[in-house]
């Protein structure tokens, strides 16, 4: 039995018929999309390297059924910069190296894009730690990450009363 | 991943016949389901997607002055809607310190609600397990298992229920709505969930195609939202599910305890209510004497189930804490490490 299914990726829509129903969100951006920078770790939830927005929320790709996400709106880490322009948290996890191998980086990116939309945890340090607990860093660049996602938060929340006034 | 049959039912009725077809199973989020089917611990025939039933995604007050949250509504929706967290902060704080910020924002209620233990021999098909494979025998039961269960256990299961959310809503008397094949019917959750006896694999009182469709919780449970709390002790900081942990409500008047609510997670198949313990301190001045002996009360049928004699001194003392900070009062915004032993008053340190 075929599956037609329609999604929106970083503004694009995309018609895909899938040949199975097992078919996870995850496997679909990268074996049907080319959409590779989302990438499969554990594939179980636990570390967070396939974290992408859908409906303008952070989740795991790989614990999600494409077919079950039919009409989504989902933003991976190809869609968020602006052409050569770094979103605002890719360029703060460079200036603080957040990260050394990368492999978690676009995971981690795509969970601080979420967890400052969120808007739970400010700028306290705490909170972001808590908030990231669920991408995991082998390199435990944790400490440019924290630092990161403060200096992004700031950033866009200066953008944000820019836009605002 | 074994391959399946993938159906979306329209209506709620459609969806409870389609459920109690042999095989089925239904799928929300899918973040413990997906996982269980990766590792071949769940093999159903046909999902029946229920993601996209009309009314079920809503938190509506009663008439009565409860709450009723739908089935489909994510746990971090839950946690962050302003009126729920007044009124029900414990509940809050339990739904923000389980799993991580991704999958909490896909989890739904009911599936919280009815996820599986987490025992490494459960999850691992090339072990013995009588949940698993009724029969099969029980290789945690000489394993590894110094997180396993202290009270409620049977030599034919010892695994813990690994819900935080459920904790404080068996001690604030929450109630499920089910829809099967004979109507809708309440069960409360404190009775959701099966201690294991000889049928480890029947884990709760659902029948094929019952569906939850709705949580309540009642009037008084909002009662105790100035002394609530949520404690849980992990072996990592964040994201790990409890070794032990404890939710403590009480209603406090004129220094005294008027009502006090306790539940212990981590140490059986369900979510433990602790009654004897609630009885003792009703009517008690709150002090840290008190609080001891309602620990031992609480505790008194415990055993261990092998290396885990340890949990029950630590739910002892959990649960002394957790009455501790209740008593103190609920803070103003749940800490930044929600229900950590680790996060209590300035200075914590951040390195733990």
């Amino acid at each position: 039995m075929n599956f037609a299914i329609s999604l929106t990726v970083n503004g694009v829509r995309h018609d895909v018929e899938l040949e199975s129903p097992r078919v996870t969100l995850l496997d679909l951006l990268r074996e049907r999309l080319d959409l590779t920078g989302t990438k499969k770790g554990c594939d179980r939830g636990q570390c967070g390297a396939c974290t992408v927005l859908v409906d303008g929320r952070r989740i795991n790709s790989c614990l999600a059924l494409a077919v079950s996400h039919d009409g989504a709106d989902v933003l991976t880490i190809e869609g968020v910069a602006r052409g050569d322009q770094l979103h605002p948290v890719q360029a703060a996890f460079i200036a603080h190296d957040g990260f050394q191998c990368g492999f978690c980086t676009p995971g981690q990116i795509m969970s601080a894009i979420g967890l400052i939309q969120e808007g739970q945890a400010g700028d306290d340090p705490e909170r972001i730690r808590e908030g990231m607990s669920g991408n995991l860093c082998r390199c435990a660049a944790y400490s440019g990450i924290t630092e990161a996602v403060l200096e992004a938060q700031k950033k866009l929340a200066e953008t944000g009363r820019r836009d605002a006034a | 991943m074994k391959t399946f049959d993938y159906v979306r039912p329209t209506s709620i009725t459609a969806a409870v016949a389609a459920a109690a077809e042999p095989g089925s199973a239904y799928l929300a989020a899918g973040t413990n389901l997906l996982d269980l089917m990766k590792g071949g611990i769940s093999r159903p025939d046909r999902l029946v997607d229920v993601t996209r039933l009309p009314g079920l995604d809503g938190i509506e007050p009663l008439p009565d002055g409860g709450i009723r949250i739908g089935a489909l509504v994510r746990n971090a929706d839950l946690a962050h809607d302003p009126e729920f967290a007044r009124a029900y902060p414990a509940v809050a704080e339990a739904l923000l310190s389980g799993a991580s910020a991704q999958l909490r924002n896909a989890a739904t209620v009911g599936g919280n609600l009815l996820q599986r233990t987490r025992c490494g021999y459960f999850y691992d098909v090339a072990s013995a397990c009588n949940k698993r494979e009724p029969g099969a025998g029980c290789d945690a039961r000489n394993g590894e298992n110094r997180l396993h269960a202290v009270l409620g256990w049977s030599e034919s299961c010892i695994a813990t229920h690994p819900s935080d959310f459920c904790v404080p809503l068996v001690a604030l008397d929450a109630v499920v709505e089910v829809e099967g094949a004979g109507g809708r019917r309440d069960i409360p959750v404190e009775a959701l969930h099966r201690l294991p006896g000889t049928t480890p694999e029947q884990e709760s009182a659902l029948q094929p195609g019952d569906l939850i469709v709705a949580l309540r919780l009642p009037a008084e449970a909002a009662a105790f939202s100035a002394h609530s709390r949520y404690l849980k002790v992990r072996e990592r900081t964040s994201y790990a599910f409890a070794v032990v942990s404890a939710a403590a409500a009480l209603r406090i008047e004129g220094g005294t305890i008027r009502t006090a609510r306790l539940a212990l997670g981590g140490v059986a198949a369900k979510p433990w209510r602790a009654r004897s313990a609630e009885d003792l301190l009703a009517g008690a001045r709150p002090d840290e004497a008190v609080f001891r002996r309602a620990a031992e009360t609480a505790l008194a049928d415990a055993r261990p189930s092998g290396d885990n004699a340890f949990k029950i001194e630590l739910a002892r003392r959990i649960l002394v804490r957790a009455l501790t900070v209740a008593a103190a009062g609920t803070p103003e915004r749940v800490p930044a490490l929600p229900a950590s032993p680790f996060s209590f008053g300035p200075g914590a340190r951040h390195d733990v």
